[in-house]
């Protein structure tokens, strides 16, 4: 049966949701309108309140029908049936929730109401103007999942997410057979994609996303309503909040690629990675201005136009990754839904009102009567700021390049623009020397922030600088840090460490609250080095020494080629030497669901195209019994484990597992990492290829030998030895009655370095012969014992062969990188304690007011 | 002049600076003719080409070159450029997954004694995850 009931609610509770937004947008709009008395006024917000409310609980209504819809496996549902499946474990349908577009515009729309609802409680006085913004974002918001043909002009507006497959499909041929058909199981989610940082990743980021709305609602605000400074102090807690959770959602994906992508780091300056660093660095510029903003008219004109720059970029890089623009350049923006159109008017419509307002309003904005000067804070936190938004500016001239091209396609030209080739080189080019001098900054900044320094006084800082000197001297000579740009980077962000904790130390004492900034900045300064260290000093650790490369000589000879040897070839269960290890693949393991660890392949048989493995065998682990031979056991069928066992020079051994994850109705395998973390370095090992192991072994041609006992024969170019027969009493799989009879040949098999013994057995039972043949991985070999002849006393064998498994990885050394996670958490805990410090202040301040206007009611006329 | 004009000259000065330089270090779309052209001239750019793989009547894929057990780093293709110019690619590195599912390929490279030494390949494939769509991945031999 087809339940169409919750996906009618949910399309209808999205129509709701854009229409109330609408509605919302109008009441608050009048209710922010000059000239209107201030019971007018009142009513108008109290009408745009509850149609709020009305949108609140309409957008809330629709999250739940998705999820309903996904949780319950209505795989009528295109939307379910395209992210989801029944062995998809519950973590992992909530992602499924916000893997297509439809449902991250979804989880865009659920943070703006949640935070327009915090807006609403605590701050009455700025409702109705800000509100009025955050509408207007929200019918915009609506209408991409709105899903409405309108007849007549055949224009549809959004994409909805309750649409049936038969709807989305109606050609598929079983629709003509079966018109009520619905599909048995989903599609699956992402293999990538499932993996915990999947499900809170995106979460934040669309949380970062929804809360730069605020800031630039109250500049928005500000600016219509006339309250050209007083915005800043609401505005700003906000700010610093957004630039928090926006980092953290950044950084979370930079982890995300790190432990799971296999490209061996955790930026790699895709697009879509940049759309979301630009508008944070522009938020950080913000804040700072901000800071400074309410005494100095500079910052605070500055202050409005990164406000506003900050959201634009927030839509401009929507448009980007959503719109199909950058499908040419990179590896992970959405596939175009046919909304580049709406979404090209949402950017417009913002950045035209914006920028209009500000305009209308500038010759209002006060400006600075004297020159600022060199030796004042606003000075100097005015240079970090424009270094940030240069440093903006640069990534996002880049990352635009396919933009050019899509305008002068518009213009009839062709650009033929590429993305420069070398990008991570062009982008450092750039961005080394700008944080170089950010992170100086940081540490000049907040010296003169506190009053210590200024003209004449500029002493204070010497310490500071002869002991980051002698820090940075002492590292650069350990570590060995060669390059002129690694050595600037390095001392700038030991300066900025060293100035900040002179400064921290100072605080401190007086009242810890204050220390936020000095904080964050010795945060940015840590996951410098690290990143410094990381990137610049990563070691591919698995170079291919196996001369193999002797065959193609002129390759061999040639210098690039030889450091370009990366990646080294190990066959099952043969050591090879790589670097200062020993590396030997052991076997192929497979991820239970509901037992700790993974459990060799070999150890149960999978049920194509199910969640459910056999059991072969007793499945013990860590000397529990978990189950007994026989037994159906839940496991994640896409994964597979590649055990490769490491062993360092003094004996040590440590194994990595890295996976590789094949779905068969995807069709392809993607390999992750496994990283062995120590504290000064991580141990970074990938697999590239892999022998397919849900595949079955091709077998070569069998191949006959009738020998005598002891002859030697050649398998496969090993030399192999027939060694004995023996009678035996237990053969795998057949039960041996009391008037059966079993031989096993014991034949040895020598390789290079190792000699294998296989056994395959003869079954003599009620006068039938049944042969078991014996598989060995390790060779790529089958033996079959086929014959004995009593009369001349030999034995036949058939023998198949067939590739032998191999694997091909790559092992990359990543120095200090612990520093950089170790710079994040300092960075947010920094952020926490400078938001909490500003909203502190922002509620004194709003109590004041409130306190001032219950006492004086007839002055304030302004608009409430 | 007052200083914050001075500081916004400087402040465009270095925003052309980053344009020009961005204009500088950007790659551009050529075909294979092209290239050869380039490598002739001396042109040491890297150039982005786009073609498809060469492939036999039934639709297999001819040309392809890649012995993991004899060198893992090596893996060398033949690829036809929009104007139907052939070109042997090397690739140092390991084949890219889902190589031969690709249905069009974008090679980052220059020519280099005869054949386009690729050092990316970006390749459009039939996503694995949305019937009828493409999805491009991108695959980078490592520097050092």
């Amino acid at each position: 049966m087809i339940h169409s009931t919750i996906g009618s609610a949910g399309h209808l509770l999205v129509i709701i949701a854009f229409v109330t937004a609408l509605v919302a947008t109008f009441a608050y709009f009048k209710a922010s309108t000059a000239g209107i008395t201030i019971d007018d006024a009142k009513t108008w917000k109290k009408f745009g309140r509850a149609v709020f409310y009305a949108h609140v609980a309409a957008v809330i209504g629709v999250v739940f029908s998705l999820y309903w819809i996904i949780g319950n496996h209505y795989f009528e549902y295109h939307y379910a049936w395209k992210n989801s499946s029944l062995s998809l474990p519950t973590g992992y349908t909530i992602s499924s929730f916000w893997q297509d577009q439809e449902g991250s515009f979804l989880l865009w729309i659920f943070w703006n109401v949640v935070l327009g609802c915090v807006l609403i409680f605590t701050n009455r006085s700025w409702e109705a103007p800000v509100m009025t913004v955050f509408a207007l974002v929200q019918a915009f918001l609506a209408s991409m999942i709105l899903g409405v043909v309108i007849p007549g002009l055949d224009l549809k507006i959004g994409s909805t997410p309750f649409l049936l497959l038969k709807e989305v499909m109606p050609d598929l041929p079983v629709y003509q057979m079966d018109a009520n058909f619905i599909p048995k199981d989903g599609n699956g989610l992402n293999p990538l994609l499932q993996n915990y940082w999947m499900v809170i990743h995106p979460p934040t980021l669309f949380l970062g996303f929804a809360t730069t709305l605020i800031p630039f609602s109250f500049a928005i605000a500000g600016l219509w309503t006339k309250k050209i400074q007083e915005w800043i102090r609401p505005a700003l807690p906000w700010a610093l909040f957004s630039a928090m959770i926006l980092c953290i959602g950044i950084l979370m994906g930079a982890y995300w690629a790190y432990e799971t992508l296999n490209f061996g780091g955790y930026w790699n300056w895709d697009p879509v990675e940049n759309s979301s660093i630009v508008p944070w660095l522009i938020l950080v510029a913000a804040v700072h201005t901000m800071i400074i903003g309410r005494k100095n008219a500079t910052a605070l004109k500055t202050s409005f136009i990164l406000t506003i720059a900050t959201f634009i970029l927030i839509l401009y890089s929507t448009f980007m990754t959503r719109s199909g623009v950058l499908g040419n350049a990179s590896v992970h923006s959405f596939t175009d839904l046919g909304l580049s159109g709406q979404l090209l008017i949402y950017l417009l419509t913002f950045t035209i009102v914006a920028i209009g307002l500000l305009i209308y309003r500038w010759k209002d904005l006060p400006s600075d009567e004297e020159e600022v000067s060199t030796y004042s804070q606003e000075f100097w936190i005015f240079i970090g700021a424009t270094l940030l938004c240069l440093s903006g500016f640069q990534i996002l001239a880049t990352t635009s390049i396919p933009v050019y091209n899509k305008i002068a396609e518009a213009f009839g030209t062709v650009l033929n623009m590429a993305l420069p080739a070398d990008q991570i080189g062009h982008y450092n080019k750039f961005q080394l020397w700008f944080f170089s001098l950010i992170v100086i900054l940081t540490g000049v900044g907040q010296f003169f922030w506190w009053k210590r320094t200024g003209k004449d006084k500029l002493q204070a800082l010497y310490n500071p600088l002869l002991i980051s000197l002698i820090i940075s001297a002492a590292i650069i000579t350990i570590q060995g840090v060669k390059e002129i740009q690694y050595i600037v980077l390095l001392t700038s962000a030991v300066f900025a460490i060293v100035a900040n904790g002179t400064i921290l130390i100072n605080i401190i004492r007086g009242n810890y609250n204050l220390s936020g900034g000095a904080i964050t900045h010795i945060g940015v300064a840590l996951m410098l080095i690290g990143i410094l260290f990381s990137s610049a000093y990563t070691k591919v650790v698995s170079i291919n020494n196996s001369g193999l490369m002797i065959s193609r000589s002129e390759e061999f000879t040639n210098n690039d080629n030889k450091e370009n040897k990366e990646n080294i070839t190990l066959w099952l269960n043969k050591p090879e030497k790589m670097g200062d290890y020993m590396l030997t693949w052991r076997d192929v393991r497979v991820e239970p669901r509901k037992i700790p660890g993974y459990i060799p392949k070999s150890w149960v048989d999978i049920i194509e195209g199910d969640f459910h493995a056999v059991a072969l065998r007793d499945i013990v682990v860590d000397g529990k019994k978990y189950n007994v031979k026989g037994d159906t056991i839940e496991l994640f069928p896409e994964n597979f484990y590649y055990e490769i066992e490491y062993r360092e020079p003094s004996g040590r051994i440590f194994s990595l597992f890295p996976r590789v994850q094949i779905n068969p109705r995807m069709g392809g395998i993607v390999s992750s990492p496994d990283i062995q973390r120590k504290v000064d370095k991580d141990l970074y090992t990938h697999v590239n290829m892999v022998t397919n192991p849900t595949a079955e072994p091709v077998w070569s041609q069998t191949e006959n030998f009738t020998i005598s006992m002891r002859d030697t024969f050649f398998v496969n170019d090993y030399v192999a030895i027939l060694d004995n027969v023996v009678r035996t009493e237990q053969v795998e799989g057949v039960k041996l009655g009391d008037g059966d009879a079993a031989v096993k040949a014991v034949i040895r098999v020598l390789d290079k370095d190792k000699e294998y013994v296989v056994t395959p057995s003869f079954v003599i039972r009620d006068r039938m012969v049944a042969r078991k043949p014996e598989v060995n991985n390790d060779l790529g070999m089958r033996i079959q014992f086929q014959e004995i002849n009593p009369q001349t006393g030999q034995f036949s064998f058939a023998v198949n062969t067939t590739q032998r498994d191999f694997i091909v990885m790559k092992a990359i050394e990543k120095p200090l990188i612990n520093i950089l996670w170790l710079g994040t958490f300092v960075l947010v805990i920094g952020f926490i304690m400078a938001t909490i410090r500003r909203f502190k202040d922002f509620i004194k301040m709003r109590d004041k007011e409130n306190q001032s206007a219950d006492k004086k009611p007839k002055i304030k006329v302004q608009a409430v | 002049m007052k200083k914050i004009q001075i500081f916004g000259l400087i402040i465009i000065a270095v925003a052309i600076g980053i344009i020009v330089s961005t204009a500088g270090d950007a790659s551009t779309y050529v075909d294979f003719t092209k290239a050869k052209e380039m490598a002739q001239d001396g042109d040491a750019e890297s150039i982005h080409v786009v073609g498809t793989l060469k492939k036999d009547a039934s639709g297999h894929i001819i040309g392809m070159e890649y012995q993991p057990q004899v060198d893992p780093n090596y893996f060398a293709f033949t690829l036809i450029d929009n104007n139907q110019v052939e070109q042997r690619v090397v690739y140092k590195n390991s084949k890219p997954q889902d190589f031969d599912k690709s249905e069009q390929v974008v090679v980052v490279g220059k020519m280099k004694d005869g054949a386009f030494t690729a050092e990316k390949i970006l390749m459009k494939c039939p996503s694995k995850y949305e019937n009828g769509k493409m999805e491009t991945t991108e695959h980078t031999a490592e520097q050092s």
